[in-house]
């Protein structure tokens, strides 16, 4: 199908004159966080994905010549806005993609704008990037905050966990998580009936697990990430909370936590994902070209490495529509113009604000027993419809919104 | 169950035990320091990233020649100890003639290499370590659900805390070390090796960080900046307590443990400050340290 | 008590034009250098670069004359920072103000921090440096305007006395210049003035300054603020260049990297912190294609600075041109 595809799009291209057949030059800067907290969900492996993507792209289209550089941000807003600059303004970037890290992700969407150059958000959550924060130049890829908590949330109130305690990180990132999802779980008429917010990189949990414990909330939602996740989770089932009744909701967590996790900690725990690397044949067969080109046979790909991916796919498809040397904003529209259609996310589309719209997928970690093979971590429960899974353009208070 | 300014008793006894456990950890690190600052006259600020090395002995023990917690417990230590001992006879016995802020600035630096070695290596997102068979499952002691390893950590920084503080104020051994950091001359005159006992003094220290590690593999998220996070916390512990007490650092790493449990129950988003504001306290009121002698 | 090297190793001026000069020269040399150089290199490069060199400038004030580590000197720098991008963001002050209004923020917490600290000597001086940092950090990452994670982005270059607009490259740069020349210069005057002369003997040897009748605390407070105040106008002034004030600042490992600067540069020359920082920069910029390695080599050099290099790049020009003045 893919090269139907292709041939198709040379065969429209020759067809609409052979100006178009002309050479496309493009240069691509997979920016992301290449040896801290979020290397393992992001870093290398998304170098892995956008080699993937580009070897494949230009297997079809011998006339687009593209390179990639790559960088390193550090999880540091100043370093990322810096390499940001440099690259736009010295080294003639045409894009930016990935990203970790919301912080680092909205200074980066600020140069993008600014520069009136492309950025594709993979890597990082806040929802803002769509809303308040949104601007002509960003497309935010894979997921959100605001998918996140309304996936989790939504699924797990309907599935009988009514009654919710957060354990809150207490910086905005995740206040934020903790809001969408409190207001998500009381839209399906549960009940927030507790939270505690906890310091960033705290080590250690075990006091506010006594409180979410003894407040016997049927969900204890950890609205945390990285590290701190982890934390909670394995020392949660220390205190043996899934195993008194309690269920503990991931309001983001990837399969490489629960990698680090291990099921016999992790078992149990809810979470949403836009794409899990064993849901089908075709997921299976990108995740070994990946390990093959990752050089890491005991990885599995996350859901940030997939958006990188179609991303850049879908990036020179508009690219190649347009020819020449569009800035920014032009292939943001192109982009949101055309649908969109790739071997990993399926058919879906970019809205006016920016936002990449595929369905979500609810998860529950498989117990030890329940797994077969490595890699083997979780059980679908529910799939999320794309109309449904992201906030509609209504709420976003995105700018680019009319009316 | 009664309550105690709006807490019921059950959930502050268990708040506390937990502070206790915490305290373990402040307690084994800052004897740790106090050890080879009294010794060395050196702040070991690597002291975070041996306690790291220690979680990831015991990690890769397990990975790669399936050995568990109990060997790990005392291999780990002697093995991160004798890297200790390395970087004593390569790197800091050339700094004892000059400021002791050298042998802060070096040890910076070489947490920095563990740290950056570690994260390349082993990837930052933290790696799988369970707690042993035999300390699975806990005791309903009716107010809160006690983990057993969790009571282990505390059983096990106690015995070794006081078994240390037992070797350096009761021993011979203790006393030459103690007379070693006095007067080392004159202690050398008396035919003892003081050279070597330095450097045997700092790989102990380091061992106990890697204890430490170990101890900590089970529950905390085995990552190389694990140690960074939590150094500095031991820090302003060691400041709080006095450098030149053993019994100080011992005494203050288990309060300010219980301390920091209690405000994570009143007050939890102090939580992570409250052992500074302690400390900016202390330097108002006590400059020297509770236990302090003048430095 | 065993007789200690002084951590700081200044070379004594000699009696030829050109010793008695070099300074001067040197000053002259880096300011036509640093005029020209943006024609030659990307002038955001160096304009952070300025920043830096003056934050590093302000901390070896400390250790290089007075012979205090400060281990938490992000505190100022960020502080301000934060402080810097509020005022020109949320209060819509013109940048100058905003400068101030920063640089001002940390005169306050120099104060403050170093009225604790200064309460002990040495080793404990610095980690309760390091402490009190750590605690503004926790701090920082929870307050409102700070913006916790994400910090304060978008923040407006503006309007110079509400004339010059600074999202000009052109003028930003010369504002940045004379920011860091004129901190530079102040350094300069206070290290060679007879309160900078106390601030030696008191490095030197605190007990005889003290028998001297020097109230040798209060000199050393007062340069503990000196340091924190300037350090506040470098990182003020690189929240409005870069338009962004972030929890990196106020982090330790900020802290870290400015002892980094000052000890490859030169601790206790006055050109050694802006050699080192513009080489740490440059070595970062670098080698973030291979970031896993940043932090290991970044340790490898305090190592090898520490073991080898102690006077750093300016010490050890300067040892071994006087070696050749005096052969």
């Amino acid at each position: 199908m893919k090269k139907t595809l292709g041939l198709a799009a040379v065969a429209a291209m020759l067809a609409c004159g052979a100006a178009h057949a002309q050479q496309v030059n493009v240069k691509i800067g997979v920016l992301s966080d290449m040896s801290s907290l979020y290397a393992d969900i992001g870093g290398p492996g998304s170098v892995a994905a956008a080699k993937l993507a580009i070897a494949d792209f230009t297997k079809d289209h011998p006339n687009v010549k593209v390179e990639m550089i790559s960088g390193d941000h550090q999880n540091k807003p100043d370093v990322g806005s810096n390499i940001a600059n440099q690259w736009y303004d010295v080294d003639k970037v045409d894009m930016i993609i990935d990203v970790p890290n919301s912080g680092v992700a909205l200074a980066v969407s600020q140069v993008a704008a600014t520069k009136n150059k492309l950025f594709i958000v993979s890597g990082a959550a806040a929802s803002d990037l769509t809303g308040p924060k949104c601007n002509a130049d960003t497309i935010h890829w894979t997921y959100d905050t605001w998918m996140l908590s309304n996936g989790t949330a939504t699924a797990m109130v309907k599935t009988g966990g009514d009654s919710w305690f957060f354990l809150t990180a207490d910086y905005a990132f995740g206040h934020a998580l903790e809001r969408d999802a409190g207001a998500v779980v009381e839209k399906n008429g549960g009940k927030v009936v507790g939270k505690v917010r906890v310091p960033l990189n705290t080590n250690d949990f075990s006091s506010f697990l006594l409180q979410a414990q003894s407040s016997k909330a049927k969900v204890i939602g950890l609205a945390n990430a990285g590290g701190d996740t982890i934390n909670s989770i394995k020392q949660a089932a220390e205190f043996g909370i899934v195993k008194g009744g309690q269920k503990l909701a991931g309001l983001l967590v990837f399969a490489s936590d629960v990698n680090a996790l291990g099921l016999p900690t992790a078992q149990g725990l809810s979470l949403t994902e836009t794409w899990y690397w064993d849901m089908n044949d075709t997921n299976r067969a990108w995740t070994k070209r990946w390990q093959t080109e990752r050089n890491a046979a005991g990885k599995y790909p996350t859901m940030i490495h997939a958006g990188v991916y179609a991303g850049i796919l879908h990036y020179l498809k508009a690219r190649v529509a347009l020819g020449g040397d569009p800035d920014g904003k032009t292939v943001a529209e192109k982009m949101k113009a055309t649908p969109t259609d790739d071997i990993l996310f399926g058919k879906g589309e970019i809205r006016v604000d920016g936002r990449k719209i595929h369905p979500a997928y609810l998860f529950e970690v498989k117990k030890p027993e329940e797994s077969k093979y490595p890699g083997d971590f979780y059980t679908l429960k529910a799939t999320i419809p794309a109309n449904e899974a992201w906030r509609p353009l209504a709420e976003d208070n995105c700018p680019l919104v009319k009316g | 169950m009664f309550e105690i300014f709006g807490i019921p008793s059950g959930a502050l006894f268990g708040q506390l035990l937990i502070g206790l456990i915490n305290g373990s950890f402040y307690a084994l690190l800052s004897l740790g320091l106090a050890v080879i600052f009294g010794m060395l006259n050196i702040i070991n600020f690597s002291h975070g990233a041996q306690y790291m090395m220690g979680a990831f002995a015991a990690y890769l023990m397990l990975k790669y020649s399936g050995l568990g917690y109990w060997p790990a417990l005392i291999i780990a230590p002697l093995v991160v100890g004798a890297t200790g001992v390395l970087i004593e006879r390569l790197f800091l016995q050339w700094l004892y003639k000059l400021d002791h802020l050298y042998g802060l600035l070096l040890t910076f630096g070489l947490a920095l290499i563990i740290e950056g070695v570690a994260r390349n290596q082993l990837g930052s997102a933290g790696l799988p370590y369970v707690v042993p068979d035999a300390l699975r499952g806990g005791q309903n002691l009716g107010f809160m659900f006690l983990p057993n390893y969790r009571a282990w950590v505390i059983f096990a920084s106690l015995t070794i805390c006081i078994a240390t503080w037992f070797v350096i104020e009761r021993t011979r051994l203790g006393a030459y070390l103690r007379a070693a950091t006095e007067n080392p001359t004159l202690v050398r005159a008396f035919g003892i090796n003081v050279p070597v006992m330095i450097t045997l003094t700092y790989g102990f220290g380091v061992a106990l960080a890697a204890f430490a590690g170990v101890m900590a593999a089970p529950i905390y998220n085995v990552s190389p900046q694990m140690g960074s996070e939590l150094i500095i916390v031991v820090f302003a512990v060691v400041v709080i307590g006095g450098m030149g007490s053993i019994l100080g650092a011992i005494v203050t790493g288990f309060g300010l443990g219980i301390v920091e449990g209690l405000t994570k129950v009143f007050f939890p988003e102090a939580s992570n400050t409250v052992i500074f504001v302690i400390m900016a306290i202390v330097l108002l009121v006590r400059p020297a340290g509770l236990f302090g002698r003048r430095a | 008590m065993e007789q200690v090297a002084p951590l700081s190793q200044v070379v004594v001026a000699k009696p030829s034009f050109l010793r008695a000069n070099a300074e001067t020269i040197a000053f002259v040399v880096m300011a036509l250098g640093l005029a020209v150089a943006p024609f030659f290199t990307y002038p955001l490069f160096l304009m952070q670069a300025m920043c830096f060199a003056l934050f590093a400038c302000a901390f070896n004030l400390l250790i290089g004359y007075v012979g205090l580590l400060s281990f938490g000197h992000a505190l100022y720098f960020g502080w301000a920072s934060y402080l810097s991008a509020y005022a020109a963001k949320a209060w819509g002050l013109t940048p100058e103000l905003a400068i101030l209004t920063g640089t001002a923020t940390a005169a306050i917490l120099g104060l403050v921090a170093g009225s604790l600290a200064i309460r002990r000597q040495g080793i404990y001086f610095a980690m309760i440096t390091l402490a009190l940092a750590q605690m503004m950090f926790f701090f920082a990452l929870q307050a409102k305007f700070t913006g916790g994670e994400d910090g304060i982005q978008a923040v407006p270059r503006g309007y110079l006395f509400g004339l010059i607009d600074l999202r000009n490259e052109a003028a930003m740069y010369i504002v940045v210049l004379f920011v860091f020349l004129g901190g530079f210069l102040l350094i300069y005057r206070i290290i060679h003035s007879p309160f900078g002369e106390v601030l030696k003997a008191i490095r030197e040897n605190e007990p005889r300054a003290i028998s001297l009748g020097y109230k040798t605390d209060r000199y050393k407070l007062i340069a503990f603020v000196l340091s924190a105040t300037i350090a506040g106008a470098a990182g003020a002034t690189k929240a409005i260049v870069l338009q962004l004030a972030s929890l990196t600042d106020v982090n330790w490992p900020m802290s870290g990297e400015v002892v980094l600067m000052s000890l490859v540069g030169g601790l206790g020359t006055i050109f050694g912190p802006v050699v080192g920082s513009f080489v740490i920069l440059l070595m970062q910029y670098k080698l973030s294609v291979v970031g896993e390695w940043v932090l290991v080599i970044q340790g490898i050099i305090f190592v090898s600075c520490v073991l080898l290099f102690r006077r750093g790049i300016v010490g050890e020009i300067s040892a071994w041109i006087s070696s050749r003045l005096k052969a």
